[in-house]
């Protein structure tokens, strides 16, 4: 089935719903994002029972969340749907009462590009520890420089009697002082064509 | 009574001379030596694809036992040698260094593949140590992604000849004031902290890779995904966005 017939069912289903067809998925606002999922679980004639994937897309102007359904019983899919919200404050309802398999996705969407579920039972960090701060693979995200020792990582060194050289420890400190954080540096205009 | 040291030593151009003619002479350092690079245990462990290479070398075809090292333990106290093969990322990194220090002296360290030496492929990444030689110091390392058997064999090779070359009165786990553990790094906010042990470890002043690419860690371009993506009706609004 391919996604203008889908569009076309979803709209006599649902009267007035925006949908657009992006590629060969279909968009739809995050408000409708939740019946549209259970209509196309429960319907008899689409009967998406199994939600195979949902990934994270950082666009730059704004985040989205794709999700790929199929049907088990009746060997079709995917279907997918795309859902897209502004970076500053990306909330998604949760699909983790239609489909167990959103569970662990959905954490590791927060995890990685801090998209909120809303309504997930228990979205923590997945692969990266709670107390880690800020979302690694949103495309603005530095990550730290680890060749230099930073103020923490002194006190620390020095908590657990190892002695720091005065160069690092100089250097820590005159960071600490110009309130900056030791990351990576964007390459080099030039750099890349090498 | 007192023990004097026994400052004898054979020359070796003497001692080949004599083994051909039958004669051999051995000093204990040499037996002692011979007793331990001939069982070499090291500890069951694998983190990555480079645990396969070394599953490969210890199975039947390129056979770890020819050279004494077959037998692998489950548990780091009954562990002479550690070979890390793989990726060690910053979650599993205070493992490593923990399982380390709970190894009995004396203890080696093989790190084997490219990211265990340095990061690898994942140089760039936030999730990947840059090398577990930030936290603890390695005898041999063993360049590949990943290396062959044969490789893994050669860096066995070269740490019994290392085993052979320690001297029985200068070897550090028989001295005072030994420190062979090394603190646990922790979960920070950015990272693990420390981000390194100076004690262990100090970043090149002078770095091939700087130099090259003009930055050492950000490597990757991130951009803007391509905008292949032709919209229906642009009548239709969609969400908020
Ligand atoms: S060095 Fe290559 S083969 Fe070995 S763990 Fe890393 S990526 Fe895998």
């Amino acid at each position: 089935m391919n996604p203008a017939e889908i569009k076309t069912k979803l709209e006599s289903e649902f009267p007035g719903i925006p949908i657009q067809i992006v590629g060969e998925g279909l968009l739809l606002g995050p408000e409708d994002l939740v019946r549209v999922a259970r209509f196309l679980k429960e319907s008899g004639e689409f009967k998406m029972n199994y939600l195979s994937s949902i990934t994270a897309v950082d666009y730059l102007e704004h985040l989205e969340s794709v999700y790929h359904l199929y049907s088990v019983d009746q060997r079709t899919g995917p279907v997918v749907l795309r859902v897209r919200v502004p970076r500053d404050n990306p909330r998604i309802p949760s699909l983790v009462h239609l489909f167990r398999s959103a569970e662990f996705q959905e954490r590791e969407a927060y995890d990685m590009m801090g998209i909120r579920y809303e309504g997930h039972p228990d979205l923590r960090r997945i692969f990266m520890w709670e107390g880690f701060e800020g979302y690694p693979l949103r495309k603005d995200y530095l990550p730290e420089n680890e060749d230099v020792l930073e103020w923490d990582d002194v006190e620390w060194l020095e908590r657990h009697g190892v002695t720091v050289p005065a160069e690092y420890k100089q250097y820590a400190q005159d960071l600490k002082a110009a309130g900056k954080e030791a990351r990576a540096e964007r390459p080099k205009p030039g750099a890349e064509a090498v | 009574m007192t023990l004097n040291q026994n400052l004898s030593t054979v020359e070796s151009g003497l001692k080949s001379e004599l083994r051909k003619k039958g004669i051999v002479i051995a000093t204990l350092e040499d037996f002692y030596n011979w007793g331990r690079r001939s069982s070499i245990w090291p500890l069951q462990f694998g983190l990555a694809c480079c645990a396969i290479e070394m599953i490969a070398t210890a199975c039947a075809r390129y056979d770890l036992a020819r050279f004494g090292a077959e037998l692998f333990r489950a548990s780091p106290r009954q562990a002479d040698l550690m070979i890390i093969s793989g990726t060690v990322t910053k979650k599993m990194a205070p493992q490593v260094v923990r399982l380390y220090n709970q190894m009995p002296e004396p203890k080696y360290v093989i790190t084997m593949g490219a990211c265990s030496i340095a990061g690898g492929p994942f140089i760039d990444g936030t999730n990947v140590l840059k090398g577990i030689d930030r936290y603890i110091p390695v005898d041999v390392h063993l360049p590949g992604c990943p290396p062959r058997p044969e490789a893994l064999l050669w860096g066995i090779t070269e740490l019994q000849r290392k085993i052979d070359g320690q001297e029985i009165e200068k070897n550090e786990w028989y001295q005072r004031g030994l420190k062979r553990e090394f603190p646990i790094p922790e979960f920070g906010p950015k990272g693990l902290i420390p981000k390194f042990n100076p004690d262990v470890w100090r970043p090149e002043t002078a770095s091939r890779r700087r130099e090259r690419y003009g930055d050492p860690i950000l490597l990757g371009k991130k951009t803007a995904a391509p905008k292949f993506e032709t919209f229906g009706d642009p009548n239709v609004k969609v969400g908020t966005v």
